[in-house]
């Protein structure tokens, strides 16, 4: 057994973030490590990493007993490990970030061309070639994550733990990501993978643990598993099917005309966006990231004005109005980044989840008293949120809960229209089901809801239509019933609808 | 015009840049491992302040020159251990020591010398002039080249080395890093402290000598608030060179000319009052010319505090 971690504890204070998990990991081997927000994985996962001690336990790596007071031990035991946020200095090129902290040099003279070549020759080797002089900066997501694998492979790391790696990438970036994983597995590297996605994880791992509230729940052999097992085991009990009953589409809440808005480039970042969102319906846009569906959240909401077009709500134009004037009319808003848009980072869950309801909890301009944390405990009940105290500040919150928080926070504003984007990013099962349902429940009850994610399933499990968007266009508009994730696949990537 | 744009102009705009110039380089390395260093202008003040008290107890230029060093060092390391050990906001901070310098120096000028405003002695020796041979001879370019105190040329040199040390050497590479992304940087093992420690140790030796020059050897004498802004110029010229030492060279060479300008100007018809806004006036227009300072927020971001 290569790495063994032998009834790891681990406390803050009362809390106890693991408690008693063992878990191996062979040669050659992919383990995922699954669960809730909250459930301890990352945990466990940093006091592999060193960068916390356990309260107690121990690690045992190639049969020795370690103990890992900071990364840069856990390094020199050819433990690396890729972040969820990656951990990448933007304005450095590819091979200054892949070769940091093990630089060649020329005397005390970095030595960038050798630096270039070995980096260059590494990604050739692991077959996954990178342009050593290009900057950061300049890449895609994709690109990125791979330059953290190639920067864990070149300290010499044999045991690799994954962080979260498909959350940001394009799902042909989730493809060539697994295959390289594969790959390298293949020749003797040991992965580590941390998901919320069970298909993903389906596919690649060899072994898969389950982690529900700091234990172990289980750990499975992939062929011996199913999807549903490993839902049970994260969630503890069967999760609810949703379905979606057929409901009477009303009238237009929403309507778009000719939206156009020019970008600094000479490529236009929306250009005639036409589309309408009537009561009772959940209208889908399905986009890899960075089609102008930003674009289309910031015009809708008032962040952006349009160059040419207009948008009308309930009726009322809105074009150009004030953010304040907009939501007044009828529009919430789960934005797409939660820290730029949706939490002050700083404040108070409270806080936080009182803003956009200060209207109804003041008198004479003074907030008041109980109405507000009773508000915010009652979905705090509701969604499951995983907080301290309801005067934690945001930042400490995982960014699932957050996420929670702010779903609540928006459907409670119970406004005729809802924009969704990216409603369930990094946000587990089973707060992924109490999302969906809240989504469905809030349309079955005439709300109109405009979805926005990268996520296909998601599209498709909830839309009742389906509008595709490429380069700022919406290329294709399907039905619910008739759309398939291949077709949906063809229109994203830019392919014409056929019929 | 001939007689604004000569000579003597080119040569004074070059004893004026130095201690611009020195300050800036300190500015530009603490910029660049994130720590905005508004101190500059303390700083200046309290070298300047000290090489004339180490030359009045010495006697000595060159042991002037190590104490002022000396107690800008001392000054730079409050300013560190305030902003890395105690994460307390860099802009406070380096207020509070613009201030304290201020009245530190004025009250010492009392305390030690027993005097008000200013103090000037004619037995003071000030920095010596080097006479750089072969080129004295060329000239025009000799005139306005040769001539000038050790700290002229070296702070041209320093200029070169921080250029090499910063995009050649690994320490330096390093050095970036830490500023750019402390985060990152610390899950690779790299001791971001020390890197934001030694930068700021080395700011305050620059702005020692920057405030040597300006007391020992533009003039020999020490006035209250001498620095004047200076080092407020300086800190424009950080980020209107992007932090790069090329660059803060550059933009230091246009505030120095500026300088030397106005006071040329002083000896023309033109009110006093008037040509001493003239370097003030061309920072306020190079600052539209720096909008987009994305590196130093990006570090910000990363570092989630309140810097």
């Amino acid at each position: 057994m290569l790495l063994q971690m032998n009834s790891i504890t681990k406390s803050y204070g009362n809390v106890t973030a693991n408690s008693n998990v063992n878990f191996t990991l062979q040669k050659g081997e992919i383990h995922a490590l699954v669960g809730e927000n909250g459930a301890g994985k990352t945990t466990l996962m940093r006091i592999l990493y060193g960068m916390e001690s356990p309260t107690s336990g121990e690690i045992v790596l190639n049969g020795k007993p370690v103990t890992f007071e900071n990364p840069t031990d856990a390094i020199r035991h050819q433990i690396g490990m890729v972040h969820q946020h990656f951990m990448l200095f933007p304005t450095f090129t590819i091979s200054e970030n892949i070769v940091i902290g093990r630089e060649p040099s020329k005397g005390i003279g970095f030595d960038r061309k050798t630096a270039a070549m070995e980096t260059e020759q590494l990604g050739k080797q692991f077959g996954m070639p990178i342009d050593p002089w290009k900057k950061v900066a300049d890449c895609s997501l994709g690109m990125q994550q791979r330059v953290e694998i190639l920067k864990v492979l070149h300290q010499g790391a044999e045991i690799i733990i994954l962080d979260e790696p498909t959350g940001v990438l394009t799902p042909l970036e989730v493809k060539e990501l697994l295959i390289a994983i594969k790959t390298l597995a293949s020749q003797g590297k040991s992965f580590i993978l941390i998901s919320h996605k069970l298909q993903e994880i389906m596919d690649v791992a060899d072994r898969i643990t389950v982690l529900r509230d700091g234990k172990v729940t289980g750990t499975v052999f992939s062929k011996d598993t199913n999807a549903e097992q490993l839902s049970r085991l994260m969630v503890g009990r069967d999760l609810i099917h949703i379905s979606r009953n057929a409901t009477e589409v009303g009238q237009a809440v929403l309507d778009l005309e000719g939206i156009s808005v020019r970008g600094s480039k000479t490529k236009p970042l929306l250009s005639d966006v036409n589309l309408h969102v009537n009561e009772g319906e959940i209208v889908g846009i399905a986009g890899i990231s960075g089609n102008g569906q930003s674009e289309l959240i910031q015009a809708i909401s008032g962040l952006l004005k349009p160059d040419e077009g207009m948008i009308k709500l309930l009726g009322q134009d809105v074009t150009g109005a004030p953010v304040g004037a907009i939501r007044q009319i009828g529009l919430a808003h789960i934005p797409e980044d939660r820290y730029q848009w949706g939490v002050a980072k700083d404040a108070t869950v409270t806080e936080n989840g009182l803003m956009g309801h200060t209207g109804k909890h003041q008198k004479y301009g003074v907030l008041g008293g109980q109405g507000i944390r009773q508000m915010v405990s009652e979905w705090v009940e509701r969604f499951g949120i995983k907080t301290g105290s309801l005067s934690t500040k945001a930042q400490y919150l995982s960014g699932g809960n957050l996420q929670k928080l702010i779903v609540a926070r928006e459907l409670a504003q119970k406004t005729p229209f809802l924009i969704a984007a990216e409603p369930t990013r990094g946000v587990d099962v089973g707060a992924m089901e109490i999302i969906h349902g809240e989504l469905l429940k809030k349309r079955d009850e005439g709300g109109a809801i405009l979805l926005i994610s990268s996520e296909l399933t998601e599209i498709l499990k909830l839309s009742d239509r389906i509008l595709v968007m490429f380069e700022g266009m919406i290329v294709g508009e399907l039905n619910a019933a008739e759309a398939t994730e291949e077709h949906i696949s063809l229109l994203m990537a830019g392919g014409r609808a056929v019929g | 015009m001939d007689q604004i744009f000569d000579v003597s102009l080119f040569a004074s705009t070059l004893r004026m840049i130095t201690p611009i110039l020195l300050a800036a380089l300190g500015g530009a390395i603490c910029a660049r491992v994130g720590l905005f260093n508004v101190g500059l202008e303390g700083l200046v003040l309290i070298g300047a302040f000290s090489a004339i008290v180490g030359n009045h107890f010495t006697g000595n230029v060159f042991l002037a020159v190590l104490f002022a060093v000396f107690c800008s060092l001392l000054f730079s390391i409050l300013f560190g251990y305030m902003s890395i050990q105690l994460k307390a906001n860099v802009i406070v901070v380096g207020i509070a020591l613009n201030f304290l310098a201020l009245g530190l120096t004025t009250f010492s000028l009392r305390a030690v010398f027993n005097v008000k405003g200013a103090y000037y002695n004619k037995d003071m020796v000030g920095l010596p002039k080097w006479d750089i041979p072969v080129l004295k001879d060329i000239p025009w370019l000799g005139d306005v080249l040769s001539g000038h105190s050790p700290l002229v040329y070296l702070s041209l040199v320093l200029v070169v080395l921080l250029q090499l040390f910063l995009f050649k050497t690994v320490t330096g590479f390093r050095l970036l890093a830490a500023g750019e992304n402390p985060t990152a940087a610390k899950s690779l093992g790299i001791k971001v402290t020390r890197i934001q420690y030694g930068a700021v140790l080395m700011c305050g030796v620059l702005c020692g000598l920057a405030g040597a020059q300006l007391s020992l050897g533009n003039v020999t004498m020490f006035t209250e608030g001498m620095t004047s802004g200076r080092g407020f110029i300086a800190l424009v010229a950080t980020m209107l060179g992007q932090s790069n030492p090329l660059g803060v060279a550059a933009s230091s060479l246009l505030f120095g000319f500026m300088d030397a300008l106005s006071i040329r100007l002083q000896g023309f018809a033109l009110p006093t009052h008037f040509t001493m806004m003239l370097p003030y006036i061309v920072t306020i227009a190079a600052m539209l010319f720096f909008k987009d300072k994305g590196y130093m927020q990006e570090a910000r971001k990363s570092n989630e505090s309140s810097r």
